[in-house]
C-alpha cells in the first residue's frame, strides 16, 4: 500500500498516509492502542475496505479496480483468522474448516483435511458443531479454514485476545510453523508479551500503528 | 496421523454432506424451516388454482370450437304455412334446398323429434298436433360456396312462409362469451404465475435477510457471489417445483373426479382435459421451477450487492 488512507462513512481519517509493503516468507506484527485502526488495515488488505485515498496492490492487483469475483479471488489467496471466528454455526466444524475449498469448487482431500485438524488438535471434534467449541478450540478451527487453500498470505486480528497464555503460546506456534514453510504472516495484536515470545523463535517484523500512521517498531521490542 | 484420529470423522457423512447433489453448496444454506413451508405451500396451491384455471382455458376453447363449428355446420329451415298447406310447402322447399350449391341433403323433421324438442318447455303430454307448430328442415352446410342469403331470397320469392334460420344471431354471442372465457383463464393463469413468483420472491428474500450472516462469512472466505446464489436459488427452485408439483396432481385429481362430459351434458362437466390435454397441467411444475429460479435469483443476486 502506498500512501493510503482511509476513514469510515466519509468522516475524519482514521488511518493516513500508510506506506507498507509486506515481506514475503516474513512474519509482521501489527501493534497498536486500541482503536487505532489495526483490524481496519487488516480489512483493507483483504478488500473488506477500500481505501479512501492512496493506491493499494494485492498481488500485483490495484484493489480498488477488483471485480467482486475478483475480490473473492484475493479472499482465496489471503487466509484470514477473523477476531470474531466466524463460522457457519449450523456445519460441523470439519465442513466449516473446509468451506473454502466447498465455495471454491474443489474437492475435498479428506485425507488432508484428517491431518490439518490433527495439526490444529481439532481431530476429536472434527463433528461438533462450532458453538460448542471452547474460544481456543474456534481459533485453531479459524486457523485450519484459513490455511486449507494453501494461501500466500496470513491475516490473523487479535487471535489471541480471548485466550489464556497457554493456549495463546500454542496458537503462536501454529503461526510460527506456517511461517518457517515459507508463508508470509501478519499478526495483528496489543500484546507486546505474546510478540516478544514470538520474536524469540522467529524472525519478524514489528509495525506499530500511532495516531493513524505507520511505523516500523525497533529495539523496545 | 493416529488411526483413533480418523475413526472420529465420519467420512461417508461428511463427503455426502460436501457432494450432496453433486453441488456441496447446497449445505452451505442452512435449513429453514417457515421459509421452506412458505415455499412449499405457496407453489402447491397455487399450482392447484393453475390446474383449474388451465381446465377452465381450455374447456371454454373447445366450448367456442365446438359451438362455431357445429352451428356453422348446419342451418335450420322454419316452414309455416295455413294447415294443410304446409306439408306442400314444406315439399316445395325441400325441392328448393335440394338444389341448392353447397347445401347437403336436407332432412324434414318427423313430428315426434319436434315433439322432442318442444317437450322441454310444454312437457311431454302437450298434444302438439294440435298446435300450428311449424315443420322445421335440417339443411346440412357442406360447401363453400353456400350462399345463406341467397338461398334466404329464394325461398322468401319461390316459398313464402318458409324462413332461413343459419343460427347467426345467437352463434356470435355465444362464441364471443366462450372466447372471453377463455382469455379470462390465460389472464388468471398469468396472475398466478406473477402472485407465485412474488411470493417466492418474498420467502427467498426472508431467507437471504435471515442469513446475511452466513452470507458475509461466505464472501470472506472466498465464495463468490454466483456461488451463494446457486446455493439458494437450488433450494427454492426444488421446493417451488416440488410443492408445483404436489399441487398440479392434487388438481388434476379434483379435475378427473368431475362427473363425465356426457352424465350431465351441461359446460361444468365439460371443464376437464381431454386426450393430450392432460399433458398440459405438467408444464406447471417446470414453470413453478423455472419462475422459483428466476425469483429466487433476482432476490439473491439483489441482496449480495449489499454485501462486499
Amino acid at each position: 500500500m502506498g500512501d493510503v488512507g482511509f476513514g469510515y462513512h466519509g468522516g475524519p481519517e482514521l488511518l493516513s498516509n500508510m506506506t507498507l509493503s509486506l515481506q514475503p516468507g516474513l512474519f509482521h506484527f501489527l501493534t497498536g492502542p486500541s482503536g487505532s485502526g489495526k483490524t481496519t488495515l487488516l480489512r483493507l488488505c483483504y478488500a473488506d475496505l477500500l481505501p479512501t485515498s492512496g493506491q493499494m496492490t494485492a498481488f500485483g492487483d490495484d484493489v480498488r479496480r477488483l471485480t467482486r469475483d475478483g475480490i473473492a479471488d484475493l479472499r482465496r489467496r489471503v487466509g484470514v483468522v477473523h477476531q470474531d471466528t466466524q463460522f457457519l454455526d449450523h456445519l460441523p466444524v470439519a465442513e466449516n474448516v473446509a468451506l473454502p475449498l466447498t465455495v471454491s469448487g474443489q474437492s475435498v482431500d479428506m485425507e488432508a483435511l484428517r491431518d490439518l485438524l490433527g495439526w490444529v488438535g481439532l481431530s476429536q471434534h472434527a463433528r461438533a458443531l462450532p458453538p460448542s467449541l471452547s474460544g481456543g478450540e474456534r481459533q485453531r478451527a479459524a486457523l485450519a479454514r484459513a490455511v486449507i487453500l494453501s494461501p500466500d498470505l496470513i491475516l490473523a486480528d487479535e487471535p489471541t485476545g480471548n485466550l489464556d497464555w497457554d493456549m495463546s503460546v500454542r496458537l503462536m506456534q501454529l503461526l510460527i510453523e506456517l511461517n518457517k514453510s515459507g508463508k508470509t504472516v501478519l499478526v495483528a495484536t496489543h500484546d507486546l508479551t505474546l510478540i516478544r515470545a514470538v520474536k524469540a523463535q522467529v524472525a519478524a517484523r514489528v509495525l506499530r500503528i500511532a495516531n493513524g500512521t505507520l511505523q516500523l517498531a525497533g529495539a523496545d521490542l | 496421523m493416529k488411526r483413533t484420529e480418523l475413526r472420529t470423522l465420519s467420512l461417508r457423512s461428511l463427503w455426502h454432506g460436501l457432494m450432496r447433489d453433486g453441488a456441496a453448496g447446497d449445505r452451505i444454506v442452512p435449513p429453514t424451516g417457515f421459509t421452506a413451508q412458505l415455499t412449499l405451500f405457496s407453489a402447491g396451491a397455487m399450482a392447484f388454482l393453475a390446474v383449474f384455471a388451465l381446465a377452465l382455458s381450455l374447456a371454454t376453447g373447445r366450448l367456442a370450437d365446438r359451438w362455431a363449428s357445429e352451428l356453422a355446420g348446419s342451418v335450420t329451415v322454419r316452414v309455416s304455412a295455413p294447415g294443410d298447406e304446409q306439408a306442400a310447402l314444406a315439399q316445395t322447399t325441400l325441392r328448393i334446398l335440394e338444389t341448392t350449391p353447397g347445401a347437403g341433403q336436407p332432412r324434414l323433421l318427423p313430428p315426434d323429434e319436434v315433439a322432442g324438442l318442444l317437450a322441454p318447455w310444454f312437457g311431454p303430454d302437450m298434444p302438439v298436433d294440435a298446435l300450428p307448430v311449424p315443420a322445421l328442415i335440417d339443411l346440412p352446410v357442406t360447401g363453400r360456396d353456400f350462399d345463406a342469403q341467397g338461398l334466404r331470397l329464394r325461398l322468401e320469392a319461390e316459398a313464402p312462409g318458409a324462413v332461413l334460420d343459419d343460427h347467426t344471431e345467437w352463434r356470435r354471442p355465444l362464441v364471443s362469451a366462450a372466447n372471453r372465457l377463455r382469455l379470462l383463464g390465460v389472464i388468471s393463469l398469468v396472475l398466478i404465475a406473477a402472485a407465485s413468483a412474488s411470493m417466492i420472491t418474498l420467502a427467498a428474500k426472508a431467507a437471504l435477510a435471515a442469513n446475511g450472516q452466513v452470507i458475509r462469512v461466505l464472501r470472506l472466505i472466498g465464495a463468490r457471489d454466483i456461488t451463494i446464489a446457486t446455493a439458494f436459488v437450488r433450494r427454492f427452485t426444488k421446493r417451488a417445483a416440488l410443492g408445483a408439483a404436489v399441487g398440479t396432481l392434487c388438481g388434476m385429481a379434483g379435475i378427473a373426479m368431475l362427473p363425465p362430459m356426457d352424465a350431465a351434458g351441461g359446460f361444468l362437466t365439460g371443464l376437464g382435459f381431454q386426450g393430450w390435454g392432460w399433458l398440459v397441467p405438467l408444464l406447471i411444475p417446470v414453470t413453478a421451477a423455472v419462475v422459483g429460479f428466476l425469483a429466487t435469483r433476482w432476490a439473491a443476486l439483489k441482496m449480495l450487492g449489499a454485501v462486499r
